[in-house]
């Protein structure tokens, strides 16, 4: 996995609540076998009319958003459908920060399994966000893992707040599978007690 | 009173029960009972385990069914789809090469991995149960600790039959009294996302109890912990009691002889004792719920089939204005139309949510002997080949395709819609499944949630009614 340290990037700012995974990338291109490739098919039916022409309107597709890499958003940021699709495709758009007052746990969950950082604010710091990104286009914020601050070097900066070992993992790339395998003889030792596998 | 009996919550003795490794400023190590794989989120796990030269670890704790993909319509065509093909071929090659029982199309026991599950007796009691999929929590409802993951998680999962996890914490939603006349598992639970919100459960196991939750049959139960993911939490659980013991007893992969009263003797031991604490608690009276009918483009939108579509002026919260306004002009409601005055183009009547025998009986009771309305089109998808065998052997099938409904081969379907079953842009659809999402059936499409009576009844009056007055 990618470590996560910090990042300065474009900000481009969502201004919904609930954005699901059906939205961020829809069913028909979960039909894929690969991980890879899912940042074309992101947000599908937002970035585009239905005649297939590019949306104009859409937050994502103003020049201002180009290259971005934080996303800002409002409440409950990935509900709906486990599919890990969606870290992936955010990523492999060029997102590695979501920023949200709240977000569904499974994709929260799934963020850090990729990489990604997605960090928790409340409802008024994430409104002044929203106001700063308006005035200040392309908006630019830092989001420092090392000392769990984001700022936008313009007297906005904030705390946040993410599980110790999580952030160990993210800050150091640490591959799940292997941590745990290096216990593997507490497995074995719960397997053998419960008769499992004998 | 030693440590030992300190009184525990359903979710606490299952969790205590399956700690491998508890990691102080960690996540625990959980061991997994039971993990049920299908073809949407499974490949990228099993290539991770190729690549990284893994084993999995218990190959036999592993299930597999192919279900979102699958063509709901003649199974000897091909698949017409060579992507949708190319998945489930793959998750057939998967399985076949690291060993891993898989119940393919062409097997009577294919269906909806939520459905054959519990139905082949795999789901018990005090299981930790996962799978790539959001409504695994619909396996709650044998009083099991069963939750969605992500691709990485089905991998950790096939390569140490354990996962880690930070401990949820623990929210009763208790329903006092008894559900009226005409009032479903469905209506309750879309009663109860719409008061606490589709964030409400957000950090949460969720133990559904009351008197409201005690006469209800295993299949209703079912609805109601599937839909616990649409209220933010992960798990949803109801205690075991008899009416689990007598729904599993002959189940194939259930405990048998001996082993059989063993297990009921644990089984019986789960429920949640007297005095023990859940990190909250809300109180709700089964009199205040109506049958229920979404109005908006999440679950949480929602309103007595006798109320009027909100307008975005009847909330306080700004974001809360937006949303609504937002969701209105996806669903085409200007807001303040009577909901009965909805007029519809589809019916869709099954997924995980709704779509087992039970759910098809009530669906039938219904349409019998009347005839789907004539700007509507109207289907039924049962949720495994067993229920669509049972269903057919009641003469269920029949009533339906009188009535002028479509009757389909078993799957996900119109559910969300990655098989060829969809709505056309702007169709309004009185659906049984558990998404409103924008585009969730089909881009453009509005879906509306409602129960398999409700939907039965739409399709018939071709608006919503309250099945209520249904003679
Ligand atoms: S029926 Fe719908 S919700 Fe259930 S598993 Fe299939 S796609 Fe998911």
């Amino acid at each position: 996995m990618k470590p996560f340290t910090t990042l300065t990037g474009t900000t481009v700012a969502l201004d919904r609540a609930n954005i699901d995974t059906d939205q961020i990338i829809p069913k028909q291109f979960l039909k894929r076998i690969e991980r890879t490739g899912f940042g074309e098919f992101l947000f599908w039916d937002w970035m585009r009319h239905d005649d297939g022409t590019v949306n104009e309107e859409f937050e994502l597709n103003k020049p201002y958003a180009k290259g971005a890499s934080i996303l800002l958003a409002r409440r409950n940021f990935g509900s709906g459908s486990s599919r890990e699709h969606a870290p992936w495709a955010l990523e492999d758009f060029g997102f590695r920060v979501v920023v949200a007052p709240s977000y569904a746990d499974i994709f929260y969950n799934n963020c850090f399994k990729n990489g990604m950082l997605p960090i928790h604010l409340s409802e008024e710091q994430v409104e002044e966000l929203f106001q700063r990104e308006a005035k200040h286009r392309p908006y630019q914020l830092t989001a420092d893992l090392n000392t769990c601050t984001l700022s936008d070097g313009h007297g906005f900066s904030a705390k946040f707040e993410v599980e110790p070992f999580r952030r160990h993992c993210l800050l150091n790339g640490l591959d799940d599978i292997g941590l745990t395998l290096e216990h593997e003889s507490k497995i074995t030792a719960y397997e053998t007690a419960h008769g499992i596998g004998v | 009173m030693s440590a030992a009996a300190k009184p525990r919550t359903l979710f606490e003795k299952i969790w205590d029960a399956h700690v491998v490794h508890a990691q102080e400023g960690r996540q625990t190590i959980l061991y997994i009972d039971l993990q049920l794989v299908h073809e949407v989120t499974s490949a990228q796990a099993f290539e991770g385990l190729r690549l990284a030269g893994r084993k999995v670890r218990r190959p036999e704790r592993t299930i597999a069914t192919a279900d979102h993909n699958v063509p709901t319509t003649d199974r000897s065509l091909p698949i017409a789809d060579p992507i949708s093909k190319q998945q489930i071929d793959t998750l057939r090659n998967n399985c076949q090469e690291f060993g891993i029982t898989h119940y393919d199309m062409g097997d009577v026991r294919q269906g909806i991995v939520h459905v054959i599950g519990p139905e082949l007796g795999y789901t018990q009691p005090g299981m930790t149960i996962v799978c790539g999929d959001s409504h695994t929590s619909t396996h709650g409802a044998f009083g099991a600790l069963a939750f969605g993951i992500g691709t990485s998680e089905v991998e950790h999962v096939l390569a140490t039959q354990t996962l880690l996890q930070y401990k949820p914490k623990t929210l009763e939603l208790r329903t006092d009294g008894k559900l009226g006349r005409g009032v479903t598992a469905k209506d309750l639970v879309l009663y109860l996302i719409g008061q606490i919100t589709t964030d409400g459960g957000t950090g949460y196991c969720l133990e559904f109890t009351g008197e409201a939750l005690k006469g209800l049959t295993m299949e209703n139960r079912m609805t109601i912990c599937n839909m616990s993911i649409e209220a933010g939490a992960r798990a949803g659980m109801i205690a075991p009691d008899q009416t689990t013991f007598d729904y599993l007893k002959g189940r194939p992969f259930a405990p048998a002889g001996a082993a059989w009263d063993k297990a009921v003797a644990y089984w019986k031991t789960l429920p949640t004792d007297p005095g023990a604490k859940y990190d909250k608690s809300l109180v709700f009276q089964a009199a205040d719920i109506a049958p229920q009918v979404t109005w908006g483009t999440n679950p949480g939108q929602v309103a007595a089939i006798t109320a009027k579509i909100p307008r975005p002026g009847d909330f306080s919260d700004p974001t809360d204005q937006k949303t609504t306004a937002q969701s209105l002009e996806y669903m085409g409601l200007a807001g303040g139309e009577p909901i009965t005055d909805l007029k519809l183009d589809r019916v869709f009547i099954g997924s995980c949510t709704n779509a087992r025998i039970e759910d098809l009986r009530a669906a039938a009771e219904v349409a019998k002997g009347k005839k789907v309305s004539g700007h509507v089109q109207a289907m039924v998808v049962p949720g495994s080949g067993q229920v669509k065998v049972q269903a057919e052997s009641e003469g269920l099938d029949k009533i339906f395709k009188e009535a002028g409904f479509d009757w389909r081969e078993a799957g996900c379907s119109m559910c969300l819609a990655m098989n060829p079953d969809k709505l056309a842009p702007g169709e309004r659809c009185a659906s049984t499944s558990n998404r409103n999402f924008e585009g969730r059936q089909g881009k453009g499409g509005r879906t509306h949630l409602v129960s398999p009576a409700m939907a039965a009844a739409a399709a018939v009056a071709g608006h919503f009614v309250d099945v209520r007055d249904w003679e």
